[in-house]
């Protein structure tokens, strides 16, 4: 997979554009079990990185995600930007470390790895996680990019039937139950974004 | 700037609401006045409910010391963005700063209390910790 500078400003506007769509739904989500803000933050977040694009761009790839990572740690608050940051960050250190044709799927599983480890999280919790690890495995299997996507969405909504067992949500115990986790539900929302532009734009 | 109150261990207050964070660090100050390096940060860089790592960075640098830090959060977001921030100090620096598993206004003051006597970062974190078991 190889992205030059206009794919990376491509996909920051169409992340953008994606939780700022969603905001408001996603700040629903949160209320229901949360604090609320998640849909602000986020929109925070991706708003920073957009103001960005431009010098982000710029850069060479692993350095580009690594710079998205920390821009979106400074500027999400919540939990969600240590997660978020924690993620793309990794993902750019283990590109950066990589042979030319280094296994993609591979350093995104060493990154959803150090995203549990910064939540202290796992599998079943009711988190972003649980959008991460069917993700990641079907791109280890070469799934198509319409694929990942409907895999992302339908893990998200999983999520609903799960009891919250990290963050606020957790303090609900089973009234968690029956909603649908709102960081679950931006990654699976993000991952489509980024699915549907390689569709559209890369051989693979 | 007083020798003895560089020499001692700081304390930093981390809180989604900085009218928690500040009544808090009010709250030390009351118990141990100047003695003590202190910092506090609240809310997110909009001022609403929430953290931030730069703000939490900011809060340890005002108080830091050579003795080590202290850091006191409330709830889970408060936690994950106080270790972020504490990564991002630097491996040397980020050993001298602590964040103890106890209540955010009970630890600040009981562990500011200790420090104030010029105790370790070891023995203040064990002390404020004392609290939750």
């Amino acid at each position: 997979m190889r992205l030059n500078a206009a794919d990376l400003t491509a996909l920051i506007g169409l992340c953008r554009e994606q939780i700022e769509q969603h905001c408001e739904r996603l700040g629903r989500l949160d209320s229901a079990i949360g604090d609320g803000d998640h849909g602000a933050n986020m929109r925070r977040g991706l708003e920073a990185v957009y103001r960005e694009r431009d010098a982000i761009s710029a850069l060479p790839l692993p350095a580009a995600l690594e710079r998205i990572g920390l821009v979106l740690v400074m500027s999400i608050g919540g939990a969600a930007g240590p997660l978020y940051g924690t993620l793309l960050m990794e993902l750019g250190r283990g590109l950066a470390v990589g042979e030319e044709e280094a296994d993609f799927a591979a350093i995104l599983a060493q990154a959803v790895a150090a995203v549990a480890r910064r939540g202290r999280s796992g599998p079943g919790d009711k988190t972003l996680l649980d959008v991460l690890y069917p993700v990641q495995a079907e791109i280890a299997g070469h799934a198509a990019p319409l694929r990942i996507a409907e895999c992302a969405r339908n893990a998200a909504q999983a999520t609903e039937m799960m009891l919250a067992r990290r963050g606020r949500a957790s303090y609900l115990g089973a009234r968690s139950i029956g909603h649908e986790d709102p960081g679950a539900s931006s990654c699976a929302l993000l991952t489509r974004a980024i699915c549907l532009y390689f569709k559209e734009n890369a051989p693979s | 700037m007083t020798p003895a109150r560089i020499a001692n261990v700081g304390i930093v207050i981390v809180s989604h609401s900085p009218l928690v964070a500040q009544g808090a660090a009010d709250m030390v100050r009351q118990m141990v006045g100047d003695c003590v390096p202190l910092a506090w940060t609240g809310g997110n860089v909009e001022g609403g409910l929430g953290t931030h790592v730069a703000g939490i960075l900011m809060a340890i640098e005002v108080a830091w010391s050579e003795a080590g830090v202290a850091v006191f959060v409330d709830l889970g977001g408060a936690e994950t963005n106080s270790e972020m921030a504490v990564e991002m100090l630097g491996p040397a620096r980020a050993a001298k700063v602590a964040i103890c598993n106890a209540p955010l206004v009970e630890g600040a003051v009981v562990a500011a209390a200790e420090a104030s006597g010029g105790s370790t970062l070891a023995r203040v974190v064990a002390t404020a910790e004392e609290l939750s078991a």
